[in-house]
């Protein structure tokens, strides 16, 4: 079993000494920094005091903040949510399909997830965009369709209006499930893969239909593999800062983007400071929250 | 919920999901929303027509235009010198700490493995900004140093997020090893050095090398923290594409990026396929020793 450090001190010291320092130095130290700044103000142009206020987190719950952070949480529930329907059949698929089959279909899913997000999310840019290739489609089937309006006994149908896809909510929840689907599915895929399956067999041969034997066998069992998959997608999209700064318009702006403006633009770093951690607290409080529902689920069983 | 359609040799048994026409639709939709922008960005690049959106023809100018964009190729160089020195320190940090967890037990191990847990789940966004801070504040890199000593604070920051992943790789890799090797060896007269050297590592390659991949792709695919920690003159690729995204969608990005991806296609392909083998050349190892 594990030693006792004390058995080789050595070893043990020589083992951890280098990346605790590195943790310590190059994580915590900044992080506990921030949480300082957090509860200081503005002293002049350049300096800092802390002075212990909790002015910043006042701030950051005024109205005007909430309504952003409200809408964060809302925008990453409804693309988590949107995520597990879009890759819950995919997981499936993947989970029954024949070992060779599996592996291509699990690249399929991986090879976006490695290549530059900045890069596929440029590359949305390039769809969605008012000359994109989504409106360049759309009218082209809008002009072929005017010509066969007058003949259907329609009123001429105008102009092509290019549809405002992009620099908007929509975009940006497109733009995070596409980033995220494949947080979702690899995790739902390992839970589907565990699964027993002639537990399915069963419920098929006693008569269940395909749709019963998901929802009464399937989705409970892989129930701890769906919450990671919620947690794993919901997290990152929760203080997603590219997407809603690229894709976004004025009125799509999450918790990073008001963070990153604190930092960078509006040069108020203790309030920058205070909505980091309040994120931070969001991100905590939905590890929790999924711990203690994973550790429930059997219990109630 | 009947089986909808039959297929030309036989209909799909109860669980063959796949071979139902709905899933393959599925499958299908998922697939072209995941690679038709992907797939348009770079059939474009080699269009000829600033515009981008209508086919003029094949070139390769934006390539060329790319390739004497000098920021450009400079901000890729960064890119990769950055992405090959935090993935040394981060594969070297990672397989240590998770060497010391998997072989002590010592008072704070649930601490400590908590704090490795937080550089993976804390957002990036609150990561960037702490390392702005600590760089501007605390320990300010010193400006104005030569080429790849001016990368030391992005490197550091890219070190800091990419060895608790390497150490979660190299960990589940430890569960699979048998104690019994190590003690031994060690009554066999090797030393602790011996020991980690000539049976701890060559069980642990494997994982090392799918933690290098991980830790590769990470550096090089950030962007948020990089973005705060990087100078006017330590710009990285994606900064660089940022800045070049902000103003407009040229062909010369298109291009840019189409070169990182199939970049990160090869690069994918040849740890996959190394991963594979050495996996299984340990196994072989394992069984003969």
């Amino acid at each position: 079993m594990e030693q006792s450090w004390k058995q080789a001190k050595a070893v043990f010291a020589g083992a951890l000494g280098p990346p605790l320092f590195w943790l310590v130095l190059f994580f915590l130290v900044p992080l506990a920094i921030v949480w300082a700044y957090s509860f200081g103000q503005n002293d002049g142009l350049t300096d800092i005091a802390i002075t212990g206020t909790w002015a910043n987190y006042a701030r950051a719950i005024e109205p005007l903040y909430l309504k952003i952070f409200i809408k964060s949480v809302w925008v990453a529930a409804i693309t988590t949510g949107l995520c597990l329907v879009i890759g819950f059949p995919v997981a499936l698929a993947i989970t029954f399909a024949s070992e060779k089959t599996k592996t291509w279909l699990l690249l399929l899913i991986m090879l976006p997830f490695w290549t530059n997000l900045l890069i596929r999310t440029y590359a949305l840019i390039a769809v969605l965009r008012t000359e994109g290739y989504v409106n360049m489609g759309l009218e082209w089937l809008w002009n072929g369709m005017g010509g066969l309006a007058p003949l259907l006994g329609l009123a001429p149908i105008g102009e092509f209006q290019p549809l405002e896809l992009l620099h908007n909510n929509f975009a940006v929840i497109l733009g995070l499930i596409y980033v995220h689907l494949p947080f979702m599915v690899l995790p739902l895929y390992s839970a589907l893969d565990r699964l027993d399956k002639s537990l399915l067999e069963a419920s098929l041969d006693l008569g269940a239909g395909h749709m019963r034997t998901l929802f009464k066998v399937v989705v409970p069992l892989a129930l701890p593999g769906i919450a990671s998959g919620v947690l794993i997608t919901f997290i990152p999209a929760l203080g997603a800062y590219l997407t809603p700064d690229l894709l976004g318009g004025p009125d799509s702006q999450m918790i990073a983007n008001v963070i990153e403006r604190q930092f960078k633009r509006a040069n108020d770093w203790p309030f920058g400071a205070a909505m980091s951690f309040l994120l931070m607290y969001l991100t905590f409080i939905a590890i929790a929250l999924q711990a203690v529902l994973s550790r429930k689920k059997p219990e109630a069983k | 919920m009947a089986p909808k359609k039959k297929s030309g040799r036989s209909p799909p048994g109860p669980l063959e999901y796949l071979r139902r026409w709905q899933m393959q639709a599925w499958l299908a939709a998922v697939a072209i929303f995941l690679y038709a922008p992907l797939i348009a960005l770079m059939a474009f690049s080699f269009n000829d027509s600033r515009r981008n959106i209508v086919w003029n023809g094949f070139t390769l100018k934006y390539y060329e235009k790319a390739f004497n964009n000098a920021g450009l190729i400079e901000a890729f160089g960064n890119s990769l010198t950055i992405a090959a020195v935090s993935t040394v320190v981060s594969v070297v940090l990672g397989a240590m700490v998770a060497l010391a967890l998997w072989r002590f037990r010592f008072p704070g191990k649930t601490a400590l493995n908590g704090a490795l847990a937080l550089p993976i789940v804390v957002p990036e966004i609150c990561m960037g900004v702490a390392m702005l801070v600590f760089f501007a504040r605390v320990m300010p890199w010193p400006q104005g140093m030569v080429w790849p000593l001016n990368l030391g604070a992005i490197i550091i920051a890219h070190v800091s997020f990419s060895f608790p992943f390497v150490a979660v790789v190299v960990r589940a890799r430890m569960t699979s090893f048998n104690r019994e090797m190590e003690e031994a060896a060690r009554d066999l007269g090797a030393g602790e050095w011996r020991t980690i050297r000539d049976v701890i590592l060559p069980h642990m390659a494997p994982s090392l090398v799918a933690g290098a991949l991980l830790a590769f792709t990470l550096s090089l695919d950030d962007f948020v923290i990089t973005f705060f920690t990087a100078g006017p003159d330590t710009v990285t690729f994606p900064v660089k594409v940022y800045s070049m995204v902000r103003f407009s969608v040229t062909p010369e990005v298109n291009a840019a990026s189409t070169i990182l991806i199939v970049l990160t296609v090869i690069l994918t392909a040849v740890a996959l396929k190394l991963q594979g083998n050495s996996a299984a050349t340990a196994g072989h190892g394992g069984d003969k020793s």
